[in-house]
């Protein structure tokens, strides 16, 4: 079978935030931008499925601004076969929404035939944490959402999902949507030898028009504030001066 | 204008603070009822038909919805959303699993982790953990919706709504449940608690983590923990409170060996007052501190534990 990766490129994790002073989002020029994380854990457990002969081929696709390419590359670096860009903005401050990536992921569903999807559960710029069920309504797949374990078995596929009380399995008809979360893996690095032969690998541009999607986006951002700050805090120099002010505030 | 609200239940339970909250968040949006699925829901449901603000609740009680799978839960909420201009639920990984699915079948778009409405089309949500709020406004003729209640207070009980069956929706049989593992706590639960103790990384263990347990336990408080803490396997997955775990505001928050990273602050920075006790008085985490104590948590947790 073959395994569908879909990838972001998102600022880095670890970058500071900075919000534009005029409101209109979060400055992305000259920032430095990865791989969503969670679509690094998928493109590592896809990865994985190979090794374990469970699947043929890997295929990364990304959804955004040309840039994506890069993040199509280090997929292809990690061990993806091969990779299909779909360039559906111009400026890299527009956020492609979860619908209309759905939408445009089920129609390369369609050409492909995956037997499987996996998504990351989130992408931690808009913190949606929707694409993965939205591609799954639209196939009309099951979908199985923040896997902390998968298994692929035949033509099923058994997932433990990190839930609000603890982990809850379910078993799964494939083809199938899974979405990543934290603890399905600790995907590899690219090693400079398959980061040289990534560079020969496959990649395959694409427009939305190409799928016939209309991709403008259903919420119009009004606004982009910086969150609240919390005023100064003091620092206290033993456990009793800690006791004594959260008696004080009656938080004890 | 009409609202859906699907009400939190687990296992027959009603998760009543989640719920109450999202009944709250929901009410400027018009009339709210409540649908209560689930194997067994009558009485949760009626318990959700208490709360102030509902003014109907319906019950889909069916072996079908045991579990709350995606497919069969979204399907019964598409066949009944000819009826409302806004389907919420409080977001849960329940309601996060089941409402895209939802929206995406309606073709309109998903809003999660809403934590302000500003009109019936315009919402507030936090993007970039919680580095910047956004205000957007959806076009859409429907709006699904999940409410961050940490930032809702739950609306009152004494309600009495009337409370009407309904009959289950097709299943899509596409999966299946085969077990659940859930530890069972007498502690309040991390999201509705009114303290929280944490651990991080610093803990060191899954044996030295009862330190941090004992001191919840003295205080009636839940126990929280870092993903490093929950990577490193001091503590279960539904303990993490982060931008990826869960988003908790108690009244007070103790963060201990918690270096402060941004997805961990996403989590608990609007709790009421935050103490962090850390050895690294460099630790980002005294940033947003109330109150900060540079110490070796092995020796002062212990000792706060004694003196609360
Ligand atoms: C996609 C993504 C999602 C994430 N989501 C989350 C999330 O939801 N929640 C979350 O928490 N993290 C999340 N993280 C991880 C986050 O970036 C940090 O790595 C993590 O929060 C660090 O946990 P920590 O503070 O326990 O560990 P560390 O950063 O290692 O800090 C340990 C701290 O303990 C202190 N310490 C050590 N020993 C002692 C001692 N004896 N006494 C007192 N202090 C001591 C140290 O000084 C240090 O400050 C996410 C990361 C990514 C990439």
């Amino acid at each position: 079978m073959k395994v569908l990766v879909p990838v972001k490129r998102v600022i880095d994790y670890n970058v500071k935030v900075r919000v534009k002073a005029d409101g209109s989002g979060v400055d992305l020029a000259n920032v430095k931008m990865s791989m969503n994380p969670f679509d690094e854990i998928a493109v590592e457990e896809a990865i994985r499925l190979k090794e374990a002969g469970k699947a043929e081929e890997v295929i990364v696709v990304s959804i955004g601004v040309k840039q994506a390419q890069e993040t199509l590359r280090t997929g292809l670096a990690m061990g993806a076969d091969r990779a299909i860009l779909v360039t559906a903005a111009d400026d890299v401050h527009e956020d492609i929404e979860p619908l209309a990536v759905a939408k445009l992921l089920a129609a390369i569903v369609k050409e492909e035939e995956p037997g499987l999807v996996i998504c990351g559960k989130q992408a931690i710029d808009n913190d949606l944490n929707a694409t993965g069920q939205m591609l799954a309504a639209l196939t009309g797949y099951a979908q199985a959402t923040n896997a902390n374990s998968l298994e692929v078995d035949g033509d099923a596929a058994t997932v433990a999902r990190e839930v609000d009380g603890g982990l809850q399995t379910i078993k799964v008809k494939l083809p199938a949507i899974v979405t990543t979360d934290l603890r399905l893996n600790e995907p590899r690095y690219a090693s400079l030898p398959n980061i040289m032969k990534a560079k020969k690998k496959p990649l395959d541009e694409k427009t939305p028009a190409d799928y016939g999607v209309d991709v403008a986006p259903r919420l119009e951002i009004v606004k982009t504030a910086e969150p609240a700050e919390r005023a100064a805090g003091i620092m206290v120099g033993s456990v009793d001066e800690l006791v004594e002010k959260l008696k004080e505030k009656g938080a004890i | 204008m009409a609202v859906l609200l699907i009400a939190e239940i687990n296992d027959g339970t009603l998760a009543m603070d989640a719920t109450a909250k999202a009944v709250a968040a929901a009410a400027p949006l018009g009339d709210v009822t409540v649908l209560a699925v689930g194997a067994t829901a009558k009485d949760a449901a009626d318990e959700a038909a208490t709360i102030e603000g509902v003014s109907k609740v319906l019950v889909a009680e069916d072996a079908l919805y045991g579990h709350r799978l995606a497919e069969p839960t979204a399907a019964l909420i598409v066949s009944l959303a000819g009826d409302y201009s806004h389907i919420v639920a409080p977001a849960t990984t329940d309601a996060k699993n089941i409402l895209p699915r939802v929206a995406a079948l309606l073709d309109v778009m998903v809003l999660t982790d809403v934590t302000s409405v500003v009109d019936a089309d315009t919402f507030e949500r936090p993007v970039y953990a919680g580095n910047a709020m956004q205000t957007v406004k959806s076009k859409d003729e429907k709006k699904v919706i999940t409410f961050r209640t940490s930032t809702f207070d739950a609306a009152a009980t004494g309600g009495s709504a009337a409370v009407e069956d309904i009959a289950a929706a097709e299943d899509p049989a596409l999966s299946e449940w085969v077990e659940d593992k859930v530890a069972e706590s007498d502690r309040p639960e991390l999201t509705s608690a009114k303290i929280v103790v944490s651990g991080g990384r610093g803990v060191g263990s899954e044996e030295d983590f009862v330190i941090i347990e004992k001191l919840a336990d003295k205080l009636g408080a839940a126990v929280g923990a870092s993903r490093a803490a929950v990577d490193s396997g001091f503590a279960p997955n539904d303990w993490q409170v982060g931008q990826t775990g869960k988003v908790v505001a108690p009244d007070l928050y103790v963060a201990c060996g918690i270096s402060g990273a941004i997805q961990h602050l996403a989590g608990m920075k609007d709790s009421k007052i935050i103490v962090a006790i850390n050895k690294d008085e460099e630790a980002p985490i005294f940033q947003v501190a109330d109150f900060g104590l540079v110490a070796d948590l092995f020796e002062a947790v212990p000792a706060l534990t004694e003196k609360v």
